[in-house]
């Protein structure tokens, strides 16, 4: 029905079976596949609900703290404009979703995916964590609706993550180390799709970003798109026109689809996407689409790090949100459409962006954003000043403190 | 008629015994098995993510890929397997990604060249069919299908289409190795699904003992053990041909004898 709408519209993916272009689907288990129906079925009742959408959006407003600002960073702006030629140097706004109740944007999907659980009768919550924003924000809806909650971190990110994982205990979830393959995110996701198909007769799980069997990239991604609708709306309110460019970090990329997917029909919008490139795209990284292939991982067909037999490679990231070896599947179809343009910035890059922002605009950004604010530094240079940059600053900065002074060398 | 049909037109139930491929002595620990009486061989592909597998078959994995298995080995432990025993079936049972990684096409086509009679890819539900499915059954390749408990009766059909082979049906909902079903609700399983299909039905999650396989090959065409084996693998490293043989004709013998006592 959308197509005879929209016919080149880049916003009517997936199609009924979950696929964008060749990418997503339904790669899970027999175990698994009635469940995914079921929450398919509920997620369309949902999506036509005005009470769901009423509810979601009370909570959105009143509880997550939304709208999020939209922010004109004045002195990056100049700051960036000192080493740029004549005439250039664009203007750097921030949606400031680190802003939102829980310090990330990972709320905004929580939210979504709770009244989802609880309108399916589930009374049971589990969810994978990587930097711990999205256990914290699950470990938080948890608590909100009286659900129990079990949230899955690689052994290596409870190490590296120490503040998060006593937020989550703070707020009664049970943190549950796994210690399988590199500890980190990946095997976090391994264990929570082990802990599903033995209950999932009452258990929901909460995953935090785009990627998964369909339905989740779509309904992550519909939850999300709060963001773009709102920049989009306050950038025509404050600035008068629809901006010039959009940044934003990628790890599985849900802040990144969140905003750019209202504008995805915009043509003059063009858009950005960041991935880790951790130590260099020649040496140890995260970026998927930079140095993956297509590929099956965690119930979709995406870009994968894999290696010649399809076994999945770590990725490595100073960001524990972004090392991840996959990516959402809209991405994957996104960057082979070319609609969205697809770079990446190393650990240092990211650091050195993180110091920046803070001195600039007295803002400590969590270390995914910093991989955005990285390659606005390189791209705002190179735009007329009257161009207008618009880039997600997804997360806030405090969790990663004790990480950066160990980059930095400072002992705490 | 195909090696898998003879071995489950046998007058008693099958014994399908798995392993992981590289893990272990493989070439040895499969000789052990068909030795020990195993009807069925289903032979592990490692991946570096098992999401479906307990802790048993995970740690199998890890040792096998860290011992440098690559596909092209399992592919030789495949085929000199096939010169070796030439009329016990084998399967191929794993993840997608290592399965399409250079093309379905090339896949089916080595698994029929090796000797491989089915394949068991755990994350590609008949949904996701057109990914790998055509390719094997063209090649002559059987496309083993899951059915689980959660699998209801409007589902089964959309199962039953591509399934060719047998049908494995996974006793209890969860991962590989952990807990074990009622025989009662596994009968009761077992006569829903036989009564959509001819093919035969083989039952497996969580059965580690001969008295739990005997109970289940009362019911069922076929009785898969795993992780029960694999850890024997783990435990005795190359001196586990011996140990595995000896489980194997403890299993073999409660399985095959399972229908007489019944009667």
């Amino acid at each position: 029905m959308n197509e005879t709408a929209h016919p080149n519209s880049f916003r009517n993916q997936p199609d009924e079976r979950g696929h964008f272009g060749q990418f997503g689907g339904r790669y899970v288990s027999e175990t698994l596949m009635p469940l995914i129906l079921e929450l398919e079925k509920e997620y369309v009742k949902a999506k036509s609900d005005p009470a769901f959408k009423e509810e979601f959006e009370d909570l959105l407003a009143n509880y997550v703290g939304r709208p999020s600002p939209l922010y004109y960073a004045e002195r990056l702006t100049e700051e960036l404009r000192k080493g740029a030629s004549e005439g250039m140097g664009a203007q750097v706004w921030f949606k400031r979703d680190e802003l939102n109740h829980t310090g990330a944007h990972k709320i905004n999907n929580c939210v979504g995916q709770i009244l989802l659980a609880i309108r399916m009768g589930k009374t049971r919550i589990i969810a994978e964590t990587g930097a711990g924003q999205h256990g914290v924000a699950t470990a938080t809806v948890a608590a909100r609706f009286g659900l129990p909650c079990v949230v899955y971190m690689g052994a290596k990110d409870v190490e590296r993550q120490q503040p998060n994982v006593f937020r989550m205990r703070l707020l009664g979830a049970e943190v549950k180390a796994v210690k399988a393959g590199a500890a980190t995110l990946k095997d976090a996701m391994n264990e929570a799709l082990r802990d599903w198909v033995a209950n999932v007769h009452d258990t929901f799980y909460i995953i935090g970003t785009a990627a998964g069997p369909h339905p989740y990239p779509e309904l992550v991604r519909d939850f999300q798109s709060v963001i773009g609708k709102e920049a989009r709306e306050q950038l025509l309110e404050r600035t008068g026109r629809l901006p010039d460019l959009l940044v934003a970090a990628i790890g599985g990329g849900s802040n990144a689809i969140g905003l750019f997917h209202p504008f995805l029909d915009d043509p003059d919008v063009k858009m950005l996407g960041v991935e880790a490139a951790g130590h260099g795209l020649d040496k140890d990284h995260a970026a998927s689409l930079a140095g993956g292939s297509p590929g099956v991982l965690h119930g979709n067909k995406t870009y994968l790090l894999q290696d010649e037999d399809g076994q999945i490679v770590e990725g490595h990231s100073i960001s524990a949100g972004l090392d991840y070896p996959g990516i959402g599947p809209e991405h994957s179809w996104l960057k082979e459409t070319g609609r969205v343009e697809y770079t990446s910035a190393t650990d240092k890059e990211a650091l050195d962006a993180f110091q920046l922002l803070c001195r600039t605009e007295g803002i400590i950004p969590a270390l995914e954003p910093s991989h955005a604010i990285a390659a606005v530094v390189k791209v705002a240079r190179e735009m007329p000043r009257d161009a207008v940059i618009c880039a997600n600053l997804c997360g806030r900065g405090d969790k990663d403190i004790f990480t950066v002074a160990d980059a930095l060398g400072v002992e705490l | 008629m195909s090696r898998l049909a003879k071995a489950f037109g046998k007058p008693h139930p099958a014994l399908v015994c798995f392993v992981t491929a590289g893990d272990g002595p493989t070439d040895a620990v499969l000789d052990a098995l068909v030795e020990g009486g195993a009807d069925v061989i289903e032979l592990g592909m490692p991946f570096t993510d098992p999401m479906a597998d307990g802790p048993a078959i995970q740690l199998a994995n890890l040792r096998a890929l860290g011992k440098g298995t690559t596909t092209a080995e399992v592919f030789r432990i495949a085929s000199t397997f096939r010169e070796r025993h030439p009329e016990v079936p084998l399967v191929l049972m794993g993840y997608a990604n290592p399965m399409i990684h250079r093309g379905a096409d090339w896949f089916a086509d080595q698994c029929a060249k090796s000797g491989v009679d089915g394949v068991i890819c755990v994350d590609t539900p008949p949904e996701e069919d057109a990914e790998l499915g055509p390719f094997l059954r063209d090649a002559g390749v059987a496309t083993i299908r899951l059915a689980t408990p959660t699998t209801d009766a409007a589902r089964l059909p959309q199962v039953l289409e591509t399934a060719t082979g047998f049908l494995y049906y996974v006793s209890v909902a969860g991962i590989t190795g952990l807990q074990q079903a009622a025989t009662a609700s596994i009968e009761e399983a077992v006569s829903r699904l036989k009564a959509g299909t001819d093919l035969p039905v083989a039952v497996g999650f969580g059965v580690r003992t001969p008295e739990q396989a005997g109970a289940i090959a009362k019911v069922a065409d076929g009785v898969v053990v795993g992780s029960a084996l694999v850890e024997l693998v783990g435990q005795h490293g190359d001196d586990a041909p011996a140990k595995v043989r000896e489980l194997t004709a403890a299993l073999a013998h409660a399985v095959h004898s399972a229908k007489e006592t019944a009667a």
